[in-house]
């Protein structure tokens, strides 16, 4: 198939993400641009996922197209026992592009052999979520002006947490260093160390927050779950020691800001929400250019 | 020996797959589809051997496999060998490898990939040839040795 599909970051080379975060900044700047007039967009979603459904919505909304889909499967045929192979083979007829969650992994790849038009994948299962990847980039590069050099801390669940997975390996080419905060049970796990041991990167590992952190230009924060632990007690003595508080702050640097991919519990405390490093929620609204980006340029409307 | 056991065991063309652990014998069997083979074929299992203590061993009738067909056992009897015979001289001696992709054969073990949900056919990209590994095409997950479920 000659169409672009967009499952794994690693489907597109450095070069092309590059090329992505210029027209979302173009996208950004030049808001008016109605690449999507008179093309239909199916969103399927196959699990829930209101955040992520709503940013492609507004996506191609601000865009001029149409949306077309479903944002739980119980109200679709697939409650009926339909495979995904015919869901998509049905839907690809309806539309230009397909975007799609689904709680199983490599399903997306799967749907982008048998679809007709181009696939983005909006996660499926524990695998992949590329969009997120992108526009963690897009923040990256907006806040500090660049993408080479960045210290970057990352914080919580670096183990289950597929968008550290995917960060690490798309930062990976800009000469990055790593600073990885986890619980041991929660380490980053050692097939993405191999990998930027192969790639001559940098990267620390520490059990708790340390006065290092004045030497981050970027602290991506996630949320440990309790479902990781087997054992409640030590998730209870654990899950204070990756806690963001504000005064921890103080010694940052002016330009250091704080990522988190959202929804966030308890690991950034409130009282951080009103320092300027915070920027968890302008990454948020960036969601909507970073993912503008992708739809033109699967859809060969940009280049 | 006498010559009824000869008539046996003789094969005038075709191919000999030796060295298979009896154990693995069946699994070889469905690998290669040979219930699916209207020739002659000659199974032979719990034979002494220096290497498996048990082996197998497969005879087919005027049967020659291609590489990417026979390749397939390699997933369960890496040590597998064949002998190609043309009139009832051993023309060729072959050992198995695994290829660097593999298509169907094996489930993912992965309880929560695709491939487990779908009527689809399984991928693998081979990581590793000793021992196996194979690396799901569609959830990224490697599947070991210990977890080889033959479809």
């Amino acid at each position: 198939m000659n169409h672009k599909s967009l499952i794994s970051i690693t489907d597109f080379s450095t070069e092309e993400i590059l090329r992505v975060l210029e027209i979302a900044e173009d996208l950004e700047k030049n808001p008016d641009q109605h690449l999507l007039d008179g093309k239909v967009v199916a969103t399927l979603f196959f699990e829930p996922s209101t955040r992520t459904r709503l940013s492609f919505e507004s996506a191609i909304n601000r865009m001029g197209g149409r949306v077309i889909g479903f944002s739980d499967p119980n109200n679709s045929s697939v409650s009926k026992g339909e495979t995904l192979k015919d869901t998509i083979r049905i839907v690809s007829n309806y539309c230009d592009l397909i975007v799609m969650r689904h709680p199983l992994e490599g399903s997306s790849r799967y749907a982008s052999e048998v679809a007709t038009v181009p696939v983005i994948n909006a996660g499926d299962g524990a695998h992949q979520h590329p969009t997120q990847t992108l526009l963690d980039m897009y923040s990256i590069k907006k806040t500090q002006g660049r993408l080479d050099n960045i210290n970057i801390f990352m914080v919580g669940d670096l183990k289950y947490g597929r968008t550290v997975h995917s960060l690490v390996q798309a930062m990976s080419p800009f000469n990055p260093t790593f600073n990885f905060i986890s619980h041991p049970k929660l380490r980053m796990p050692q097939e993405y160390l191999e990998f930027l041991d192969s790639k001559g990167v940098r990267y620390y590992e520490h059990e708790t927050f340390t006065d290092i952190l004045s030497a981050a230009d970027i602290v991506y924060m996630t949320r440990v779950q309790r479902e990781r632990f087997q054992d409640l007690m030590e998730y209870e003595k654990t899950k204070d020691l990756y806690i963001l508080k504000n005064s921890m702050l103080e010694n940052t640097k002016p330009t250091m800001k704080i990522l988190h991919p959202l929804p966030r519990i308890n690991e950034i405390s409130q009282d951080v929400d009103p320092n300027p490093k915070a920027y968890y929620f302008e990454q948020a609204c960036n969601g909507v250019y970073a993912r503008q980006a992708v739809i033109s340029y699967v859809l060969g409307l940009r280049k | 020996m006498d010559k009824k056991e000869l008539k046996v065991s003789a094969l005038k063309n075709g191919t000999v797959i030796d060295h298979i652990p009896a154990k693995d014998l069946f699994q070889v069997i469905k690998i290669l589809n040979l219930e699916k083979v209207d020739n002659p074929i000659t199974f032979g299992t719990n034979l002494d051997s220096k290497k498996y203590g048990k082996k197998a061993i497969v005879k087919v009738s005027d049967r020659y496999f291609e590489d990417s067909e026979i390749n397939k056992i390699a997933l369960i009897a890496p040590e597998a060998n064949l002998n190609i015979i043309k009139n009832y001289e051993v023309v060729e001696k072959k050992s198995v490898e695994l290829p660097d992709q593999i298509k169907g054969i094996c489930k993912c073990m992965n309880p929560k990939c695709i491939t487990n949900a779908e009527p689809m056919l399984t991928k693998f990209d081979v990581v590793s040839k000793v021992p196996p590994a194979l690396k799901c095409y569609y959830c990224g997950k490697v599947t070991d040795q210990e977890h080889f479920v033959i479809i």
